[in-house]
């Protein structure tokens, strides 16, 4: 059987329930794929439950239950932040080394009723801070366009998993950009859902207030599919909006049932879902990108425009502050939330028992890489007596004045365009001596999650083979809007 | 000497899952780490969700005590580290509050004739307790300690007070007065272990505050508090100056350490918790005050009017929500006054004297039983001392009947004649004793009466047979 | 110079986070031009601003007071390093 042309999750679960393929033909073929990979996206895999899962499914595929799963027999990476229950989940760090999670978070509780078949945990940078998981403590993930490259972070193992083939959909975490930097970076899709429609409850935290878990595949409606998936409400999540689950993506899916464009012509009807939309492209976030990604992105723009959209540039005078905004709150958030690793309950336990804070500190010490002592240490400074209005509380009021400019831009508009990342994929080791300018390069993303709006990242073109990404931001709750528009603009690329 | 002591109380509140995770709060006698969860053993990626009427229960404690309760409630991150503090910060309140300033008043504990006391509230606010720690030896000398997380979560009630506490005597008559209400609200039970834990605060003549934690007993406020006084005290008298500092009461030996170390400076670095969200609250109120009963206060001037005992008698009865209903209930079926005598001075030594509560006493003597004990003691069927005997009797075996043991013991009393049988027995075998009487030793009118309620079985009225014995023993002369 | 090697030591104390000399030097210099970055934020007068804690608002989410079943003591346990009795072992106090 063929891995041919690249499958999409929806053909996997309607050949699986077909019979056409067999589920366990699949995942064998996947694990030779990691296994002959060069590309380290993966910590720990799940070879042995998931070909046994994937034998089941082969066995029941035909049975009433079986024929309900949306993704049956469909394999998926989940990012090792997220705790899945038997199986190790390091979040990339040392001082979690052997970590298995007695839970399984909501999402893969959501994914395994639906059939999904888990085939391991992928690396990232060391929870999850940076953008190019080169932090890791297993080493960084390649990215599969050009090995000497970042594949982006700090999803990057799930990102570059998906580009190279080695599974079919996967998860990520997005605190600042984590889910689109790396899908912009590999070339594939992956979207941040809007604050408080996933549920975080099994997220191993890093920024509570900011982060978001969201669903990564190689098209736009494996991703409208699985974050429907995704979006299952949860008692256990105070955070998550109760009324607005399940996102509705009908429109994606009901493109497929009856009319399923695949080559140009045949995409008849997709067009009308974005006739008279209106696109905002803030100059603020083209500025300062380099000249290949602008003219890649305004080409996407104009592609939207033929196909019925209207854009406008526009202007968000407050984004330049939403980076320190942005750090500020998530390192000291993370300070607070890092603390528990102590290794009293989990983790971490090397050399002799001293004292309590005197062992404490120096398994942490131990067990912390550079770049999370740097946050923890900026995060607890910001939180410190005497300083906690210069910084953590200014950068909340800060948080507002950008949540604002969104809105305001999103009542006159539908949706906003914009490069996701201001450059592409830049070799390994290039940036991470110097931390600022890691952070600088999250310019384009870390506004999105302070205002709490949903962001896509898809491919809109290459730059000496290297994959550049346009990014759709749309209103609180309304994904419907940017996966419409990125489903039409990806039948006009294809 | 003018001393300041102000308190902050910290009480577990009886829900049926703990205040952020549905994990039963039942894990008084369970083995450790039994009664835990992702989230209250601080699992990465576990989150909190607030338990409903913990909330209730808070405000209903908050208007108890007379407290304004506030709009809105938010909670905080107080970042510490401890091992029994599994995330590494423990989810409380800091800048909102359920409530601010209320009142509660006491008796005085000085000797100025039990006038009362008002012992300001500054705030009512809602927290997690962390685990438990288990050292082997003392904190100071163990080796390693062990760490049970079933404690965990648990939803506290955290009642502060202004500086207005003037004694340890007053400090241990406030909390006495603060658990009768609490367990009058029905929302919290004294008897728990753990369940009150107190931290004190206190400054000599307006000089620094010394913080001492760790007390967790009502016996405990009191010692560790003279402790401290002493030692301040001595420091002065030395010239020295108090150390603002935080000390740890160890309970078995009574005495207050130093944890002024580095250990225990602390920047809590609060911040709104992230995980939550704010919860409105003011809408409750009413509706939890309709909920609010007879306080003890009111309860006790009732009862002096309603069933005309002494203040000492309420004071005594109402302490206890389970005794003043026991009381009521036995008093409206039998001599009010009587009924107080016997349960105030009586049954509560009885309770006492064997450490169990009145809810424990109660599936053994019921309200009809007592009744029925009394009501035999006015007809005259029994003595005060088989009155006695047959409470106690009740009480150490359960499931019998006062009936049941008047006959097994013998105890009805017996009439006269029987009585003036024994008597005359006792002063032919006991002629040395009587002689003695005679030359004028009371105490061997004693003796004497003592073998006769030996004959008797004690079933005769010791004032009686006290009576009867001297004018026999006279009249023969 | 924001953030001497003392002030380092001191955070990281607070922490509860050991730093070698290296990372105390190396992190002398790099947070104190990282810091000097987020001074940008002083440009903006935000007196009059409310601060976002939660960027969709929601309020009031509560739960009912329903017990649920917890771990079991062995899954509690499992991941510790070091355990006795069913309880889990802390280095001591002092």
């Amino acid at each position: 059987m063929g891995m041919k042309k690249k499958l999409t999750a929806i053909d996997v679960v309607e050949e699986i329930k077909s019979g056409d393929i067999s589920c366990e033909e699949l995942i064998l073929e996947i694990y030779e794929r990691i296994e002959r990979s060069e590309l380290n996206c993966f910590i720990t895999l799940n070879k042995e439950n998931a070909l046994e899962e994937a034998i089941e499914v082969d066995k029941r595929r035909s049975g009433e239950e079986c024929r309900r799963k949306k993704l049956l027999g469909v394999p998926i990476a989940i990012k090792d932040s997220i705790s899945t229950r038997g199986i190790q989940t390091t979040c990339a760090s040392k001082i979690l080394t052997g970590y298995v999670p007695p839970y399984d978070a909501t999402v893969i509780e959501a994914l395994k009723k639906e059939g999904a078949i888990i085939i391991g945990k992928t690396n990232m940078d060391e929870f999850c801070m940076g953008s190019s998981t080169e932090t890791s403590y297993y080493g960084p993930t390649r990215n599969p366009h050009d090995l000497d490259r970042v594949p982006g972070g700090s999803s990057g193992g799930s990102a570059a998993a998906i580009s190279a083939g080695e599974t079919v959909l996967a998860l990520g975490s997005d605190t600042g950009g984590s889910i689109r930097c790396p899908a912009s970076f590999c070339g594939i899709a992956g979207l941040k859902p809007t604050y408080g429609l996933v549920s975080r409850y099994g997220l191993i935290a890093y920024a509570n207030s900011l982060e978001q878990i969201g669903p990564m595949a190689s098209n736009v409606t494996d991703t409208a599919l699985l974050l429907e998936v995704l979006s299952a409400k949860d008692e256990r999540d105070s955070t998550q909006v109760k009324t607005k689950n399940n996102a509705s993506t009908n429109y994606c899916l009901s493109w497929l049932n009856g009319k399923r464009s695949g080559n140009g012509g045949e995409g008849v009807g997709v067009e009308v879902e974005v006739k008279g939309m209106k696109i905002g492209v803030p100059k603020e976030f083209i500025e300062g990108v380099s000249p290949e990604v602008e003219k890649s992105v305004w080409n996407a723009v104009h592609k939207l425009e033929d196909s019925g959209a209207i854009y406008e540039e526009i202007s968000m005078r407050d984004l330049k502050y939403a980076l320190a905004a942005y750090y500020i709150i998530a390192m000291s958030e993370a300070s607070s939330n890092l603390a528990r690793f102590d290794g009293l309950r989990y983790g971490l336990r090397t050399g002799k028992d001293e004292d309590w804070h005197t062992t404490f500190s120096r398994i942490r010490g131990e067990g912390f890489g550079e770049e999370v002592k740097r946050r923890i240490i900026l995060g607890t400074y910001a939180l410190s007596a005497g300083y906690y209005g210069t910084y953590y509380l200014k950068a909340l009021k800060v948080r507002t004045l950008i949540k604002n400019e969104f809105e305001d831009a999103l009542k006159t508009h539908d949706i906003l365009a914009m490069p996701t990342m201001p450059f592409v994929a830049f070799k390994l080791g290039e940036r991470i001596k110097d931390p600022l300018s890691l952070y600088l390069a999250d310019v384009n993303t870390v506004s999105i999650n302070l205002a709490g709006v949903p962001s896509i990242s898809v491919p809109c073109g290459f730059s000496n083979g290297l994959p550049i990404g346009l990014q759709l931001v749309g209103k609180h709750f309304e994904e419907d809007e940017i996966l419409k528009a990125a489903f039409v603009y990806e039948q006009t690329f294809l | 000497m003018d001393v300041k002591i102000g308190l902050e109380c910290h009480a577990q509140l009886l829900t049926k899952s703990k205040l952020f995770c549905s994990c039963s709060t039942d894990y008084h006698d369970s083995k450790p780490n039994t009664h835990v969860c992702a989230t209250c053993l601080g699992l990465p990626g576990a989150l909190p969700v607030v338990n409903e009427r913990a909330i209730r229960y808070g405000m209903k404690v908050a208007l108890a005590l007379g407290c304004e309760v506030q709009e809105e409630i938010i909670f905080y991150r107080k970042n510490y580290y401890y091992p029994d503090l599994p995330r590494g910060f423990q989810i409380t309140q800091y800048d909102f509050p359920i409530a601010f300033n209320g009142l509660v008043r006491i008796e005085s504990g000085g000797g100025d004739g039990g006038k009362e006391r008002e012992i300001r509230i500054t705030r009512v606010h809602m927290e997690e307790d962390p685990g438990r720690l288990v050292y082997i030896g003392t904190i100071d000398t163990a080796k390693y300690s062990l760490v049970d997380y079933n404690r965990s979560g648990m939803p506290l009630v955290e009642i502060v007070t202004e500086p207005d506490l003037k004694s340890p005597k007053e400090a241990r008559i406030f909390l006495g007065k603060l658990r009768s209400t609490l367990e009058y609200l029905g929302v919290f039970d004294g008897d728990l272990e753990g369940a009150m834990r107190v931290d004190a605060n206190i400054s000599l003549e307006g000089g620094d505050r010394a913080e001492v934690k760790n007390i967790s007993s009502y016996k405990g406020v009191e010692r560790a508090l003279s402790f401290e006084i002493t030692r301040q005290k001595n420091l002065l008298r030395r010239g020295l100056k108090i150390q603002q500092e935080t000390r740890h009461y160890d309970e078995t030996r009574g005495i207050t350490l130093s944890m002024r170390t580095k250990e225990f400076e602390h920047d809590y670095r609060y911040f709104p918790e992230p995980d939550l969200v704010r919860i409105r609250i003011s809408d409750r109120i009413e509706e939890i005050k309709r909920e609010i009963p007879e306080l003890p206060d009111e309860k006790k001037k009732r009862f002096t009017s309603q069933y005309s005992i002494t203040t000492e008698h309420a004071n005594s009865l109402t302490y206890d929500i389970n005794i003043a209903d026991f009381y009521e209930e036995v008093a409206s079926k039998i001599d009010m006054k009587l009924s107080a005598t016997w349960i105030a001075d009586v049954l509560k030594g009885e309770l006492n004297y064997r450490s169990i509560s009145m809810r424990e006493a109660s599936k053994r003597i019921s309200t009809a039983d007592f009744v029925a004990i009394l009501r035999y003691l006015k007809d005259g069927v029994i003595t005060e001392r088989g009155a006695t005997e047959i409470m106690r009797e009740m009480l150490d075996r359960g499931g019998v009947k006062p009936e049941e043991i008047i006959k097994s013991k013998g105890l009805a009393s017996i009439g006269s004649e029987e009585i003036e049988g024994a008597i005359d027995k006792v002063i032919k075998e006991n002629e040395g004793a009587v002689e003695d009487y005679k030359v004028g030793k009371k105490e061997a009118l004693n003796f004497l009466v003592g073998q006769v309620m030996k004959h008797t079985r004690g079933r005769a009225e010791p004032k009686e047979v006290r009576r009867l014995l001297v004018g026999k023993i006279e009249s023969e002369f | 110079m924001l953030l001497k090697k003392e002030e380092i030591e001191h955070i990281g104390w607070l922490a509860r986070t050991e730093l070698s000399e290296t990372e105390k030097e190396l992190f002398e210099k790099q947070l104190s031009s990282i810091l000097d970055y987020f001074a940008v934020l002083d440009e903006l007068d935000t007196e009059d601003i409310e601060p976002t804690y939660h960027v969709i608002g929601i309020k009031d989410v509560v739960r009912k007071d329903e017990p649920k079943e917890a771990l079991s003591q062995s899954e509690a346990l499992r991941n510790a390093p070091k355990k006795e009795k069913g309880y889990i072992k802390s280095p001591r106090m002092f």
